[in-house]
């Protein structure tokens, strides 16, 4: 009980529940989760089974109905929004299925974003988001405007806006279900590489066993709660 | 961030350029109408400043009828005016130190082709100082003019280059009615008009030719009076009134039939009703800009609705409640002034426009400018602090569900 390290993150007899009376649905049913910092972690789990609604407590963007939801052993749960919005500032970056860029806003701008509520003068801001582009391999795109992208490409510059900032936890809720399994598994290689290689913490819902197969491991939820919890080698990459 | 805020202010509001500016034309519209409202209104009450420095000071006139009527309005059954009326003045009245009779007619004037309707005034000597009138050309009439009545006559400047054209006309002869008169002077033109009403369209002759030319009585309409430097008009008036009643044996019950004018006293009832009627419609155009206001607060209510998934995209990135509330409240406030501005530019043009036909002095009032400018200002912040306060509230869950 006493050498471990304190976890990145963890959740502790967490529940979300919505609606009141006869209507209650119990999102997330007394969740318990332990995250080290540098894991690469797939969620799975049916429709319906809550991983969304962990992920939205994960990300700061929600608050749980119960429980504790602790970040290097300091509860968040009662921070209220402004703090949170500095939690998602500074430390947590989403990679969306719908990708969520600003319209009529170009690739480099996008990925400004964060940066320009970091306060991060101008000049830095240019730099740092080309070179998030180009680690997303998108050097030459970054005049282009979301809708003169792929969904694949519109999907790197949503990974590029959540690295720039460089976060301690990237959370990604299906990045690749808008996309096919070719474009997938690239979106899956180069999150691979991030964590492998800037030691980014990634926590991601999926719902192909393919994209999970990337993961060290897999968290399933079912009914609200975790069903299983495995550790496993990472699949040949 | 606020530069930031700001820039993406001007870039939203510039992407939309017709929904900006149909957003803005309420403010615009306030604003120059203002702005409009407040330049003529000032020219005109400068105008009749200086119709009343060019009065004369201390200038009151007697005209017949009871009082209770304007200086125009004397009603002609009660005992006429005679020039013996104003010999008693100068001689009674102490503080009295110059009085000039008159009594005008709309006239038809003729020079060779040209044909004219003007307002011929019967007078003496003192008329041109007690009025405030200089000569171009020419003279005034001579005592021999006037005391055996010969038509010879002085010509407003309007009234000259309608009938004989630009330059000098003395020497001319005009016909005013059905007498021949011989133009012997020309006044200074006066940059002044009452109201739209042009001073320099008069013609000026002696009484006496006027009364046996033209009125075909010896009847005068009004007496002019300017009394000392140091006395005050009301004593003046009370010793011309008692005076005047004892010359027309009125009896203590009955009422005055004749009527005393501090013309001072017309002049700022008149700027009175300038200031009252500016106050009116400027209550008019802050109306507008109330309803300009609104304008942008719908138009603002809207775009937070429209732009919700983009709000939950910056709050997720990290945007705080305020720094979105600023966005917004930038954006509305850069809309406002920006009407501000348009309506600032539109309502000198206006301004400007209006001086020139009513033929008053063009006196843009800085302040007024600077006023519009920070009201605009506020019209931004107080009617898109809501829909900013709005934006900044969302959820950002839900904002970013949102379709
Ligand atoms: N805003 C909400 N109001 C009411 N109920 C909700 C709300 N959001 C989610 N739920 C309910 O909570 C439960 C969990 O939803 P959640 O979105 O977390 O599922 P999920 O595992 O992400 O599913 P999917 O794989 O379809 O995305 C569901 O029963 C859902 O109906
Ligand atoms: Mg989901």
């Amino acid at each position: 009980m006493t050498a471990a390290a304190t976890p990145m993150l963890e959740l502790r007899h967490l529940s979300k529940i919505y609606g009141v009376d006869e209507a209650k649905v119990y999102a997330l049913n007394d969740v318990n989760l332990s995250v080290q910092k540098g894991e690469f972690i797939a969620v799975m789990g049916p429709s319906g089974s809550g991983k969304s609604s962990a992920m939205n407590i994960l990300g700061c963007l929600d608050t749980p109905t119960s429980g504790q939801y602790l970040l290097f052993g300091t509860d968040v749960t009662g921070l209220d929004r402004d703090q949170r919005a500095l939690l998602r500032r500074h430390f947590l970056g989403f990679i969306f299925q719908g990708f969520n860029l600003l319209a009529r806003t170009t690739a480099l701008e996008n990925v400004e974003l964060p940066l320009i509520y970091q306060g991060i003068p101008a000049e830095e801001r240019r730099e740092r988001s080309m070179d998030a582009l180009i680690k997303v391999g998108l050097q030459g795109r970054a005049d282009h405007r979301p809708s003169e992208l792929s969904g694949g490409q519109q999907q790197r510059v949503a990974i590029a806006r959540a690295i720039v900032t460089k976060p301690g936890l990237i959370l990604a809720d299906e990045p690749t279900g808008n996309l096919d399994s070719a474009r997938g598994r690239e979106i899956m290689e180069l999150l691979v590489q991030l964590n492998r290689e800037e030691g980014l913490s990634v926590l991601m819902v999926t719902h192909e066993p393919d994209m999970a197969d990337y993961a060290n491991r897999i968290v399933t939820f079912v009914d609200g709660k975790i069903q299983s919890d495995k550790v496993r080698d990472r699949h040949a990459a | 961030m606020l530069l930031e805020a700001l820039r993406l202010a001007l870039s939203t509001v510039f992407r939309n350029k017709l929904r900006s500016f149909l957003t803005v034309l309420g403010i615009v519209i306030g604003v120059a109408s203002v702005i409009a409202m407040v330049t003529v209104g000032q020219g005109s009450t400068a105008q009749v400043q200086s119709d009343v420095a060019s009065l004369g000071s201390n200038l009151l006139m007697i005209r017949p009828g009871a009082p209770g009527r304007g200086p125009g309005g004397g009603s002609n059954d009660a005992t006429p005016l005679t020039l013996a009326d104003m010999q008693a003045l100068l001689r009674y009245v102490p503080d009295i130190v110059a009085a000039t009779p008159s009594s005008s007619r709309s006239q038809t004037v003729v020079f060779g082709e040209m044909n004219h309707t003007v307002q011929v005034t019967g007078t003496d000597d003192a008329y041109f100082g007690i009025r405030g009138w200089t000569l171009d050309f020419g003279r005034i009439f001579s005592d021999g003019e006037m005391r055996i009545g010969t038509p010879v006559c002085v010509l407003g400047t309007t009234t000259s280059v309608a009938l004989i054209g630009e330059g000098n006309p003395v020497g001319t002869t005009i016909r005013v009615g059905k007498i021949s008169c011989e133009v012997i002077g020309l006044l200074a033109k006066r940059e002044a008009s009452t109201f739209g009403q042009d001073d320099n369209d008069i013609i000026v002759m002696p009484l006496k030719a006027f009364q046996r030319r033209i009125s075909g009585n010896k009847n005068v309409q009004s007496i002019s009076v300017t009394f000392r430097d140091g006395a005050k008009a009301e004593d003046v008036t009370t010793q011309i009134q008692s005076l005047m009643r004892e010359r027309r044996k009125l009896t203590g019950d009955q009422s005055d039939d004749f009527n005393v004018f501090d013309m001072k006293q017309i002049s700022s009832v008149l700027t009175g009703i300038t200031g009252v009627l500016t106050g009116l419609l400027s209550a008019v155009a802050a109306i507008s800009l109330l309803v300009g206001g609104i304008g942008i607060m719908n138009i603002m209510l809207v775009s937070v609705t429209e732009r919700t998934r983009e709000i939950g995209i910056r709050m997720a990135v990290g945007a705080t409640e305020s720094q979105v509330l600023m966005q917004f409240l930038v954006e509305a406030i850069v809309l406002s002034l920006i009407g501000g501005i348009l309506g600032i530019l539109l309502g000198l043009g206006l301004g400007a426009l209006g001086s020139y036909a009513l033929n008053i002095g063009f006196l843009p009032d800085y302040r007024i400018v600077v006023a519009s400018f920070i009201f605009s200002a506020v019209v931004g912040v107080v009617f898109g602090y809501f829909p900013a306060r709005r934006a900044a509230r969302l959820d950002p869950i839900e904002a970013l569900r949102h379709q």
